[in-house]
């Protein structure tokens, strides 16, 4: 057994007493006779959070939690089973537990399943973690936070603040010998105002992050950023006039509008889906499904970014996986096991939101790269349309393609300029048929600010999007005045 | 590190070690539990999962600040630094005049025998319950010749200990299972391809529906769907069947939070005594139904449960409170503090339900010249500061009071506030399959945008 001494490696040594020898009697164990393949993943995570509200920081919590889980796979089967209490005699239970999958296997050899290759990246080194901060600064810069916010404008009733620090340190190991750690900290600070004036009550919100240090937030004063922007958006609603109902022309705004291509396109593209053959985009690689102007990736190795991981929960190192090239799809993003059975490679996309759960395909970082047009000119060429800058939660139906994603903040477009700004309303489209709608495709990508999280089957884990402005040629947009 | 048992005398230790660490107040919540989940895909074991957890968490005042904290080490060593952690970080917090424990006199004296346990929990093989799994997803799959695929049969089951002691002298334990089975058939036909989901779920194993019935529900609703198309945008009488009529029922009880409420952020501040619904709209929160699945012995604050109406013929009655809320509104707690390890208190309902009406479904429908029946909502459309609601919508077109095809890609729209008034039918076939539930709901006007 090959072991890298990566800081992650010799924490669970240290804290846990488990070494390199004594894993090979449990893969020997959860191997049995019939299986193809095994792993392991060790959690330690701490995760601490600090509320303000009407003035005062009233909560702080604080949580560690550490296990492991194990994994079998014998062809599509996945045996699973974790404990909460690290140590070499439960992990032989938990291997027994998770082999009763391969028991009624006829004999067979073993399937190959796909070994990761290359190096891990080194994509968040930071020398402090936010949980580390003494808790007095981030106190003081909760309370700082609600004073400036207070201060911006006199119809702010509530301002709520918090900050929320995670620190994680994962090691996997697998029967093919590999042995891979990692330590993935991960920060997040929301703002979010209520305004009120003559009985209309209205609330914005805004947020960053990523795996990064306090100074993220601090040292360029970007918490004053998320402040203004979230009274922003709760003032424009005071006077935002019903969001129209129909199908009409919609563009969309650059950032975090990127979700239109997490719930469209990406969840659709997961291989888990596509090797069941549920998804939409089922045995459509090679097909046009987007305009020439589209090109989307999901990428995993972008420096501090919330969605971005050294390597995937599998300890596969994590990619640039070309989605769709100018309108033509192109692949899949994939775990081992779908990976190993669709006989695709590895993307570094097998994600897990802790050691209970069974990792599956998952996106890290998804959006559109960057056209050609100015984002005014896009704006000029529609007549009558909707521009949506900011949004809230969307969903997907994968079988049937269709989803959702809610604007927050949105305006109509009348000849060409920004008109009145309207309340929020969903938006509904068809996956496969959105994006060859697609007509123009600004030259201003943004990635989100750090706030995503994506739910699969009951995991959520943290995600990122981006979007240059884009122009839709026709979108449902479910408003209640026809 | 030798780990320790959870218990209600090592909860009452931890609080002593608290009060020697200068904590004025303090509660415990452990919980531990077995899960086990097992899907299949096409008559074939997919993923099988077991395990056990335990969690111990502490929440710890210093006169009215407070904090609080958990782990999964349930070591000597760790648990005296959790103890010392908290207490650091309560002083680092805000005073809060409203913040403390309820008092002494309002705890549940009595921890009522709810039969919210069964034994199967520990008996059923991983055999049978494979046998389960098999059984709903053939039966979906052998309805008819258009289903020509699945994302899964299930069966899952968890047994579950919490244990709750606090400072002002509550010390209590309860044990509860829940077991579930589900299976989603997808179904292809002229180039549609849909997917639905049917499931049932109870704390008794032997009260599951059949897998062949829940199979066979299952394989009708994504029949039904196939072929879907959009509508012209259009204002039309929406009928909500049981379950979506239960999201409706989710999003009043959102609104009813106290913490919501204290916060400015609901659309029903200030409506307790008003009339928030159509006279035909009566709600009831219950925590004292035997062997239901949101019944609990006393709430996460040791208070004890009560039956209550929410919304009395359409005037509201009873928001959702715990101590803290309650205090923040100049009320009572209701007896709703909802707990998660290690985390202060919220507001959830226990059972939660619109009482069943006077029309069959069908009477329902048979009433819409030109409507909608929706079957499913997708998205999160619904601001619950202002009540503007705006969902992804699919489910069956109504004309001349019969469904005829189905339709999809379409929003519905409007706000809650007028929702809730605007309901004019309500059925008769309520239905507790779940912690919130109501029977089919019938809005006279709502915005269907499309096509």
């Amino acid at each position: 057994m090959v072991e890298e001494k990566l800081p992650a490696v010799s924490f669970f040594d240290r804290n846990f007493g488990i070494q390199g020898h004594d894993l090979e009697k449990v893969f020997a164990t959860a191997l049995g006779r019939k299986a193809d393949y095994a792993d392991l993943y060790f959690e330690y995570r701490r995760n601490e959070g600090v509320s303000l509200e009407e003035g005062l920081v009233k909560n702080c919590s604080q949580s560690t939690a550490n296990g492991v889980g194990v994994r079998v796979l014998a062809d599509a089967k996945t045996g699973y089973a974790y404990t909460d209490d690290i140590t070499i005699e439960n992990l032989e239970i938990a291997a027994r537990t998770a082999q009763y999958i391969a028991q009624n296997r006829p004999s067979q050899l073993p399937a190959a399943v796909s070994q990761a290759r290359g190096e891990a990246h080194d994509l968040y080194p930071i020398k402090t973690p936010v949980n580390d901060v003494a808790l007095e600064k981030k106190v003081a810069l909760l309370y700082e936070i609600d004073k400036f916010a207070r201060g911006l404008d006199a119809r702010v009733k509530n301002v709520l603040v918090s900050i929320g620090a995670e620190y994680k340190v994962i090691l996997v190991a697998s029967s093919q010998g590999m042995v891979v750690g990692d330590i993935q900290p991960l920060t997040r600070l929301n703002v979010t105002c209520i305004v009120e004036e003559n009985g209309n009550r209205q609330v914005g919100s805004f947020g960053g992050g990523g795996r990064v240090e306090f100074g993220f937030f601090v040292d360029g004063k970007d918490y004053e950023r998320y402040a203004r922007e979230a009274v922003r958006q709760a003032v424009l609603n005071l006077s935002a006039e019903d969001a129209p109902a129909g199908t009409m022309d919609v563009v969309l705004g650059p950032g975090w509008p990127g979700i239109l291509l997490h719930e469209a396109i990406g969840h659709g593209l997961e291989g888990d889906f596509n090797r069941k053959k549920t998804s939409a985009f089922s045995d459509r690689i090679g097909h046009r499904v987007a305009s020439e102007l589209c090109t989307v990736v999901d990428d995993g190795t972008i420096p501090s970014r919330r969605g971005s991981l050294n390597v995937d929960d599998e300890g596969t190192p994590t990619h640039r996986t070309v989605l769709i090239e100018k309108g033509i799809l192109k692949g899949y993003l994939q775990d081992k096991l779908n990976a190993g059975l669709m006989k695709m490679p590895l993307t570094g996309n097998g994600r897990r939101e802790s050691y209970a759960h069974i990792p599956m395909p998952r996106m890290t970082n998804t959006f559109m790269l960057a056209g050609e047009s100015p984002p005014e000119d896009i704006l000029r060429s529609v007549k009558k349309g909707l521009y949506a800058v900011s949004f809230g939660g969307g969903q997907v139906d994968i079988t049937s393609g269709k989803f959702v994603f809610s604007a927050s903040e949105a305006y109509l477009i009348e000849d060409g300029k920004v008109a009145k700004p309207v309340k929020g309303a969903t938006l509904i489209g068809n996956g496969p048929d959105v994006l060859t709608r697609v007509s123009m495709v600004g030259a201003d990508l943004k990635l989100d600010e750090g706030v995503g999280t994506c739910g699969k089957d009951g995991q959520s884990v943290p995600v990122g999007v981006g979007l240059p402005t884009i122009k839709i040629d026709g979108l449902t947009v479910g408003g209640t005045r026809g | 590190m030798e780990r320790m048992e959870l218990s209600q005398d090592l909860a009452r230790e931890i609080l002593v070690m608290a009060k020697a660490k200068g904590a004025t107040q303090g509660d415990v919540v452990m919980a531990e539990g077995d899960s086990f989940f097992v899907t299949v895909r096409m008559g074939e074991v997919e993923k099988i999962s077991q395990a056990g957890e335990k969690r111990l968490g502490l929440r710890l005042f210093c006169g009215n600040s407070s904090a609080s904290a958990s782990t999964s080490d349930i070591s000597r060593q760790s648990v005296e630094r959790l103890v010392e952690d908290t207490s650091r970080m309560a002083r680092a917090t805000a005073q809060d005049p409203c913040g403390g424990l309820p008092a002494a006199e309002e705890l549940a004296r009595e921890i009522p025998d709810l039969d919210l346990c069964d034994d199967a929990a520990r008996s059923v093989s991983v055999d049978e319950k494979i046998q389960m799994a098999l059984a709903v997803e053939k039966s979906a799959l052998a309805y008819d010749a258009r289903i020509i695929n699945s994302e899964g049969g299930e069966f899952s089951n968890h047994f579950g200990r919490v244990i709750y002691a606090s400072s002002q002298g509550f010390s209590g334990e309860y044990t509860g299972s829940t077991f579930g089975h589900s299976v989603a058939p997808v179904a292809k036909f002229n180039g549609s391809m849909q997917r639905d989901y049917w499931y049932s779920s109870n704390r008794k194993f032997a009260r599951l529906e059949p897998p062949k019935s829940v199979g066979e529900k299952a394989a009708q609703r994504v029949l039904r769907r196939l072929g879907g198309r959009k509508v012209k945008t259009c204002e039309v009488p929406v009928v909500f069947d049981p379950e979506m009529a239960g999201s409706l029922l989710r999003n009043l009880s959102s609104a009813i939070s106290g913490y919501a409420l204290y916060k400015g952020a609901s659309f029903l501040i200030g409506k307790l005594g008003t009339k928030i619904a159509s006279e035909l709209m009566t709600v009831i929160d219950d925590g004292t139904i035997p062997g239901a699945l949101g019944s609990r012995p006393f709430d996460g604050e040791g208070l004890p449960i009560k039956k209550k109406l929410i919304v009395d013929k359409g005037e509201l009655r009873s928001y959702l409170l715990d101590t803290y809320s309650g205090k923040k509104l100049g009320m009572a707690s209701t007896g709703n503090a909802s707990r998660s390890v290690g985390e202060p208190p919220g507001v959830g309902p226990a059972n939660f339900y619109l009482a069943p009406g006077a029309h069959s479904p069908d009477d329902i429908i048979r009433s819409v010249k030109a409507g909608l029946y929706v079957t499913e909502l997708i998205g999160f459309g619904v601001n619950m500061v202002t009540g503007d609601y705006s969902r992804g919508a699919a489910g069956l077109w109504i004309e001349n009071g019969e469904l005829t095809y189905p339709v999809e890609e379409i929003t519905i729209a409007g706000n809650l506030k007028q929702i809730f008034q605007d309901i004019d039918m309500i059925g008769n076939d309520l239905e507790m399959r779940g912690r919130i539930a109501a029977p089919t709901v019938k809005v006279s006007r709502m915005t269907v945008a499309g096509d």
